[in-house]
């Protein structure tokens, strides 16, 4: 994948407000189409992209206050293999490692339920990549095609 | 830009049936939350989501029908969830709530399932 050229980008930059996911979502979507995905795929698309935003607006505490979104079409000759989509905030940061992955038993019995993102996000994608420091946060999600 | 999700009932015997429609959000949730919680203070101790009309559920709106599985666990009762897309279902599925709230093809098969 990494030696794939990209055929095709589009950056978005929005507001970390209520709802702002689904913008994102909604392009990851069109692009996802004009390269044939299926839909099921887009639709899988769409939610890892709605988690990695709700991610970085709930937890990144970004001064700017808003997330860079860009989406690449990935391939060679022009034939789409994968669509690539990077979220960066630039916010403080954590450490991918710590994450405690969530289990459904512990999170009946606790008083916070949340904390599931990062798990669908690895559960619908093929590939998922995480560069955090106090710089800011970039979440790298592939789906091949 | 919000999607508002819209949120009716239809209460059968022995068990309820909540139809939605749109964005299942923090929002979303609280909604689907606050008739639950209000359907269980009727009596109801089936209850079944019909989802056909939602194709996405986020994280936060899932945690809240954790909550509401943990209160339906409390009273004996059952929730179950049908109509699923293929990614809600799998979403689900990832997450482990299968095991603790049943998901059906379509009501037909749930009716037999979650009726208490």
């Amino acid at each position: 994948m990494p030696s794939d050229a990209v055929l095709r980008e589009v950056t978005l930059t929005l507001p970390m407000s209520a709802d702002m996911e689904v913008q994102a979502s909604q392009s990851a979507s069109a692009l996802a189409r004009s390269i044939a995905m299926s839909p099921e795929k887009i639709d899988e698309v769409r939610l890892a992209v709605v988690e990695a935003c709700i991610n970085a607006f709930e937890h990144s505490h970004a001064e700017d206050s808003q997330v860079d979104i860009t989406f690449c079409v990935l391939g060679r000759e022009d034939e789409p293999k994968a669509l690539e989509i990077r979220v960066h905030d630039s916010g403080i940061g954590f450490s991918p490692d710590t994450v405690v992955e969530p289990s459904i038993a512990d999170k009946l019995k606790a008083t916070r339920k949340r904390g599931w993102g990062l798990k669908i996000i690895r559960g619908l994608m093929d590939e998922v990549e995480i560069d955090s420091s106090q710089h800011g946060t970039t979440v790298v999600m592939r789906k091949l095609r | 830009m919000t999607e508002t999700l819209r949120l009716t009932v239809d209460k059968r015997d022995g068990y309820a049936v909540l139809y939605t429609e749109g964005y299942i959000n923090n929002q979303g949730g609280e909604e689907i939350a606050r008739v639950a919680y209000d359907l269980i203070g009727e009596g109801y101790r089936g209850l079944l989501l019909n989802l056909a009309g939602t194709k996405i559920v986020n994280s936060i709106g899932i945690s809240i029908l954790i909550e509401v599985i943990e209160k339906m666990l409390e009273v004996n009762g059952k929730l179950g969830f049908c109509n699923l897309t293929p990614t809600i279902e799998k979403t689900f599925h990832i997450m482990g709530l299968a095991q603790y709230a049943g998901i059906y093809k379509d009501e037909a098969e749930a009716s037999t399932g979650i009726k208490a």
